[in-house]
Order: C-alpha cells, then sequence, then structure tokens
C-alpha cells in the first residue's frame, strides 16, 4: 500500500549530488512531491528531505541505492507519526479587496497568518503549517481574487534523533564503532527506520 | 582492488604504500601542468596501458603523454567504444582498475554504452574526458557535452574538474572509488584549461578514506552464526555463485567454503571461471539458458545460498515463483543487493573474502552424496536430449557446440575466452571449459553486443601471457569490427572466432519460438570476414565443413599473432534448455 514518506539524506556539499539522488526516483517513475535541500546541524554537511508516496518495500531499496552514493552519509525515512514537519507558504491579494472585507481579517487570524508585506495594490500573507491548514486557507481566499500562491518543500525534524554530531564523528574514523552499524536496515526490516 | 583483512591493517598497508610507490615523493613543489599531473596519478597507482582516442578538448593531455610514453603505454583504439570495451576487457583479465581517454563531445557520449556495461557488470573503470575551457561551459560551445549529468546514473562516482590544484587528490578519489567494495565505472571530465593550468605540485597522495564512502560493510557476527546453522541443518543446500567470487579474489576460500560443505554449486554467467568446470562440485550454469539440474533444482533445495551475484531476472525467472520453498542465505558487499530482488532470510554484508572462510569454519564437513547424484541425473537428461546433438551432432549442419568442443580440447581450458552476446554467447559459456579464474570474460547484465572484440585486445594486454580467443557472432563482430584497426596497428596477438548463423540467432530464435516464426529483420548480411581481415593484414580463412574444424582452429591457435577463422555454422539452431520469459526456473524447456 501506498503511503506518505519523508526521506532524510546527510550528504557532502557536492555538485552534481542533487541530481545523483533526483535521478534514482525517476528511474523508477516515482513522482518526488517536495525535495528541500538546506544546511544541516553540521557546517559543511546537507540535509535533503524528500517526500514521495510509495510502498515501504520500494521506499526501503530506494533509500538503499541513495544510501550506496560515494557522497551520501546516510538516508533515513519516515512515516508523518515519527516527524515533525512544517511547510511554509505565501498567499498574495489585493490590498482593496483585504481592505474592504473584515471578513478576511477575521480568517487570516483563524489560520494565524501574518502579513509579510503590504502595498496600495497588494498584500502577502504567510502561514507555516501542515499542507491541509495551508490548502484551506487557500480555498476561504480564493473567492476574494487569490493573484498568487506558492508552497514550500516539506521540512521535517525526526522525533527519535539525537542530531548527526555523534554520527559523523563516527563516520570520520576508519574503524566504525558499534554506534555506526551498517546493517540497520536489516535490524529495523520489520518497522519503519527512523534514527 | 586492494583487498586487506582489517581496517586497522589497512591503515598500516596504506601507510607503507604511499611510503613506497609514490611515483614522485613529497620531497619538494615543483611545478607542473594539469595534464602531467594526470599521467603521475597514472604512474602512482600503477596503471601501464591506457585505452584511448585523442580530439581537441583532451590535446594537452596528449601533448603530455609524449614524454610519458616510455612509462605509459597508450593504446590508440578506433572508436572511443571501442576503446572503453577493451578497457573493461583489461580490468577483467588483470583484476586492476582499467583507464580510458576521450575527447569532449562526441567523444564522451560515445563512452556511454559501455559505461553503462561497466557498471551493471561491477568493471573497474577510471575514464578521463577531455572538456572545453572552463569559461565556455554551458555556452554551447563546440564538442561541448553535458556529460557529467549524462553519465551519472551510469558511473559508480563522476566528477569535473576545472581547476588543475584539484587533479592528485581527485584521481586519487576516483582510483579508490572504482577498485574497492563493489567495483564500478568513474568519469572525471577536465576542462582543457585545467589541463594546461601550472600549479604547485607536492606529489601523489593515494586515498584510502573517504567518510561518506562505505565500500565494505561490517561483518555481523550473529548472522554469519544463523547463517552457518541453516547450512548445518540442511539436507538440499545448494550455492549459486557470481562475479563476486572474482571481484573480491576469493576464489580460494570460495572453493574451500563449498568443498567442506559438501555443497553443489552453480554458476552465473558472470561467476563462470571462479571455479574450474572440471571441479566435481560445479553442477553448472543458472538461467534462462543454464543447465537442466541446477534451474529446477533451484526450486527444491532448502537451503540457497548465493554468494556475490544479485538474482538478475535472468537468472530467476519469474520471481514470485523462484525458490519459495528455500531459506535465502545472501552474501553481498552491496548492501542494496539484499532483498532487492529475493529476500533473504539471512543477510549476510560484507567482502566474501571475509565472511566466506567465517562461514566455513562454522559448518560442519559434510558430503551430501544424494543431492549431488540428483544433479547429476538431471545432467544425464540434458545430455540426452541437448548435449549430445550439440556436441556430436549427425547432421551435416556445423553447430556452434562442436566448435567449443573442439576449442576445449586444443585449449585445455587454458585459454581466456571473450565472447559477445546471442546465442554463441550462451553456447560458449555453456560448454567452455576454464581451469583459471578470470577466463571468461563477457557482457552480461548489459548484454552489449560489439563487446567481444574490443574487449578480447584489452583482454590481452591485460593478461599478455595467456591466450585470447574472441567467439563473436556475425552481427556482433558488425558492430566494432572497427577494431581490427587496432589489432593491425598494435599486433596484438587476439585470436577471432566468428561463428556464422546468417542471422541475429537470439531474436530469430525469439521469433520463431514466441513470433509465428515471423522473421522480422534478423536475417543479417555479412562481408567476406576474410578479405575484411586481410584488408587490415590479418590472417584468416572460412570454413564450413566438419572434417576442417579442428584443423582450422589448430591453425588459429598456433599462428603467431593475430589471426580470423570464421566457421559457418547452421542457421536455424536454437540455444536450449531455454526458461521461456514470465517462466518459473522449474518450467526449463529442453526443446
Amino acid at each position: 500500500m501506498k503511503k506518505e514518506f519523508t526521506i532524510t539524506v546527510y550528504g557532502e556539499n557536492q555538485i552534481g549530488l542533487l541530481n545523483r539522488i533526483a535521478i534514482i526516483f525517476v528511474r523508477r517513475k516515482i513522482n518526488i512531491d517536495s525535495m528541500n535541500t538546506s544546511p544541516s546541524e553540521i557546517v559543511g554537511i546537507h540535509r535533503f528531505t524528500i517526500l514521495i508516496d510509495e510502498t515501504e518495500e520500494v521506499v526501503r531499496k530506494v533509500c538503499r541505492q541513495i544510501e550506496k552514493q560515494v557522497d551520501v552519509l546516510k538516508v533515513y525515512f519516515n512515516t508523518e507519526e515519527n516527524i515533525v514537519w512544517q511547510e511554509m507558504a505565501l498567499y498574495k491579494v489585493s490590498t482593496e479587496q483585504i481592505a474592504e472585507k473584515a471578513k478576511v481579517e477575521r480568517l487570516l487570524r483563524e489560520f494565524g497568518a501574518r502579513v509579510v508585506a503590504i502595498t496600495k495594490d497588494f498584500t502577502i500573507f504567510e502561514t507555516t503549517g501542515h499542507r491541509e491548514e495551508t490548502d484551506k486557507l487557500v480555498k476561504v481566499l480564493e473567492p476574494y481574487g487569490l493573484t498568487e500562491f506558492v508552497r514550500s518543500a516539506r521540512i521535517a525534524i525526526m522525533k527519535s534523533s539525537r542530531g548527526f554530531h555523534e554520527k559523523l564523528k563516527e563516520f570520520e574514523q576508519r574503524a566504525p564503532g558499534e554506534e555506526l552499524i551498517e546493517n540497520e536496515y536489516l535490524n529495523q526490516r520489520q518497522g519503519v527506520f527512523s534514527m | 582492488m586492494e583487498k586487506i583483512e582489517t581496517i586497522v591493517d589497512q591503515k598500516e598497508a596504506s601507510d607503507k604504500l604511499t611510503a613506497t610507490k609514490t611515483a614522485t615523493p613529497v620531497k619538494e613543489v615543483v611545478e607542473i601542468s594539469g595534464s602531467q599531473a594526470v599521467l603521475e596519478a597514472f604512474i602512482a597507482e600503477g596503471v601501464d596501458t591506457i585505452f584511448g582516442y585523442p580530439g581537441g578538448a583532451i590535446m594537452p593531455i596528449y601533448d603530455a603523454i609524449y614524454d610519458y610514453h616510455d612509462r605509459l603505454k597508450h593504446i590508440l583504439v578506433r572508436h572511443e567504444q571501442g576503446g572503453i570495451h577493451a578497457g573493461q576487457g583489461y580490468a577483467r583479465s588483470s583484476g586492476k582498475v582499467g583507464v580510458v581517454f576521450a575527447t569532449s563531445g562526441p567523444g564522451a557520449t560515445n563512452l556511454v554504452t559501455g559505461l553503462a556495461d561497466a557498471m551493471i557488470d561491477s568493471t573497474p573503470l577510471v575514464c578521463i574526458t577531455g572538456q572545453v575551457f572552463a569559461h565556455l561551459l554551458g555556452t554551447d560551445a563546440f564538442q561541448e557535452v553535458d556529460v557529467i549529468n549524462i553519465t551519472t546514473p551510469i558511473t559508480k562516482w563522476n566528477y569535473q574538474i576545472t581547476d588543475a590544484t584539484e587533479i592528485p587528490s581527485v584521481l586519487a578519489k576516483a582510483f579508490h572509488i572504482a577498485g574497492s567494495g563493489r567495483p564500478g565505472p568513474v568519469l572525471i571530465d577536465i576542462t582543457k584549461n585545467a589541463q594546461l593550468q601550472k600549479f604547485n605540485y607536492s606529489g601523489y597522495k593515494k586515498c584510502t578514506f573517504i567518510r561518506s564512502y562505505r565500500p565494505k560493510p561490517i561483518v555481523r557476527k550473529e548472522y554469519v552464526e544463523r547463517a552457518a546453522q541453516l547450512i548445518n541443518e540442511a539436507k538440499k543446500p545448494m550455492v549459486i555463485f557470481g562475479q563476486g567470487v572474482i571481484l573480491g579474489k576469493a576464489e580460494n576460500e570460495f572453493k574451500a567454503f563449498i568443498e567442506k560443505g559438501g555443497l553443489p554449486a552453480a554458476w552465473t554467467i558472470l561467476g563462470l571461471s571462479a571455479l574450474p568446470t572440471d571441479h566435481p562440485q560445479n553442477v553448472g550454469m543458472l538461467g534462462m539458458h543454464g543447465n537442466y539440474g541446477p534451474n529446477v533444482l533451484t526450486n527444491e533445495c532448502d537451503v540457497l545460498i548465493a554468494v556475490g551475484m544479485r538474482f538478475d531476472d535472468r537468472v530467476t525467472g519469474r520471481l514470485d515463483k523462484y525458490a519459495r520453498q528455500a531459506k535465502v542465505i545472501h552474501l553481498d558487499i552491496d548492501p542494496a543487493e539484499i532483498d532487492k530482488n529475493v529476500k533473504a532470510t539471512v543477510p549476510l554484508w560484507g567482502d566474501c573474502k571475509e565472511t566466506l572462510p567465517m562461514l566455513t569454519a562454522l559448518i560442519e564437513k559434510k558430503q551430501h552424496k544424494e543431492w549431488l547424484a540428483k544433479y547429476n541425473e538431471f545432467t544425464q537428461k540434458e545430455i540426452d536430449i541437448v548435449i549430445k546433438d550439440e556436441l556430436n551432432p549427425t547432421t551435416d549442419e556445423l553447430t556452434m557446440g562442436e566448435v567449443i568442443k573442439v576449442l576445449n580440447e586444443l585449449t585445455k581450458g587454458d585459454a581466456i575466452i571473450v565472447t559477445d552476446v546471442g546465442q554463441h554467447q550462451m553456447v560458449t559459456c555453456r560448454y567452455a571449459k576454464f581451469n583459471e579464474t578470470k577466463s571468461n570474460i563477457t557482457s552480461g547484465g548489459a548484454g552489449t553486443m560489439g563487446f567481444a572484440l574490443p574487449a578480447a585486445i584489452g583482454a590481452k594486454f591485460g593478461a599478455p601471457h595467456r591466450p585470447v580467443v574472441a567467439v563473436i557472432g556475425d552481427g556482433g563482430v558488425q558492430m566494432t569490427i572497427q577494431e581490427l584497426g587496432t589489432i593491425m596497428q598494435t599486433g596484438i596477438d587476439v585470436k577471432i572466432l566468428i561463428l556464422n548463423n546468417q542471422f541475429l540467432g537470439m531474436v530469430r530464435q525469439w521469433q520463431q519460438l514466441f513470433h509465428d516464426k515471423r522473421y522480422s529483420f534478423v536475417d543479417i548480411e555479412s562481408p567476406d570476414y576474410v578479405m575484411v581481415a586481410k584488408g587490415y593484414r590479418i590472417e584468416g580463412q572460412s570454413i564450413s565443413k566438419r572434417d576442417q574444424i579442428k584443423d582450422a582452429l589448430s591453425t588459429m591457435l598456433n599462428h603467431p599473432g593475430a589471426y580470423l577463422l570464421e566457421v559457418m555454422v547452421g542457421k536455424e539452431n536454437n540455444v536450449f534448455p531455454m526458461v521461456p520469459q514470465g517462466c518459473s526456473v522449474a518450467e526449463i524447456r529442453l526443446s
């Protein structure tokens, strides 16, 4: 059964790594719902957060194929219950409309939106939250003339993770200790793997 | 590929290596060009042969090699695809990393087939491509092609160098990545300005460690113990092995393992020659055109021990009917292979050079006589229905099998045999005799027609003291026939055996069996190969009669230098046994 999986990849900051990771999905004709690349908790190490809809079996195989790339340090995949995640959205509406309809203002409060810019012509709101929330606000704003809408990729933090600092130390040793058992996936064959 | 017992040893060994083998030790800083740095790296890595083709964007390197001709042998091929296949043949016969040069643009794109082939067959290569000046990147400059993006899915690693100071460290990384762990091709694209750029060079340091790269997963003892327990409890254990045994240089460890356990062992096409053909526990070939016994008994064994193989669909047939009854122990160095196609009961990650002796120590000494005898029963049936007629035909038409049989008698199993792709490949792999490892060179995973002729050239350079015979069909030979020019110019002693059935035989066989004999574009004409060879100043002859086979093969093998022999074989012979697509291995057909 297909489910939503959030994949977290720790990799070296190398040109071309993004492409190397992306084509592993393309090869299996898997659509990437969202992908975010950013610095991680460690200077010089990049973190990719990838959202896909797939069966767990396929996700597991894909993750191993990503982890085997030379410049990738570690890959994790999680279902929604094991992560805390957010997406940010921006909405542009006509200031005239907003100013006239007080109802809108109330709705915005309801959705916890912030105003990030106001000009004579337009106003830009921002929300951060889960997709259902941002989608709802889109629906609500549409009748008032939503000129532009954009949503960021998902970013996620793994609940059970204690960060990558200790792991990295293991990686930097020629002889990794018990902490970094490379058969982690195999120990977790039945459960979804998180850090 | 370096094979080192423990990681601690690896560190010491690498320290020793850098101390003794570096070509230009770190004594003083000298100014050299990027091109020279490339060649210095090769010397430090022990490269002796390069296969390549020059062009605009790689000219500075070719200019530098002019001064290195006493230390580095460069083989001028006739096409970059020929170059990379030669590099593959070299790597496969020598166990070293193959090195290839090509220029930018079309030179680089001509490497693509070979890269894909090397990727899927885990062949260690370092390919250097020239690239346009860095300031021209992305401008559609003359002979500019985005080779990094084109080759990303078919390289283990690739990298573009735009500054010469990066060359020593990137090449060190390239050789380490190509040759270690599960080997594979690496492509380094170097812009012309970097090749020309002078920089302060302080020596070459081999790379032995990259923090994000784990060539060898850590072996877990508990899995070894569980695997040994399964093997000890097994009544009908069966070993299937692939190229991992050869790449891991673990042929002796493998032999010790199967001999102690009394285990029958069957091979994949790339595993062929890791175990001598005559070994009593060698029960033959797996897969679509493999032997009857190992295919049927895969679905009867109780424990299936897979060593350094990846359960290719040509081996497994229909996956949901493959070895369902068996507990599967999977030994592989590449964690991504575990559970990829066949779910392992015991996943035994690691280098088989380490895991096999650990297993051998824990298994009981046994002989599974009755179980082994079962393979022989199937073999007998296969002899009666298929092999007898193939090796000793009674009709006038020659068979491919009888040619290989005579070849075996003459080479005694000591030759390196390079095959192309198609019917002749299946027949040769089924019937050729091998005593030594690294003797079977063929394009397995990719099935690249045109592979054999250039790969044989490379194989001979990689193992100059061994006889090399390229067995090729009339289709495949026409794909890379230009490499006869390389043979002519280098004078390399490669024997070319063309088995000509005047058809694209394998496709014709499928059209006959599965498409109502609608022969669609498989009727291929050949030139007069003997005349073509003559044009390249290579001697040869063509035969079509049974009584000529022995003399002709013997003339070929004894001829000083390259020789081309064409044997006209039956037009519409089929390769059997055969597991039809979509069928289980147990449904293998003998006719």
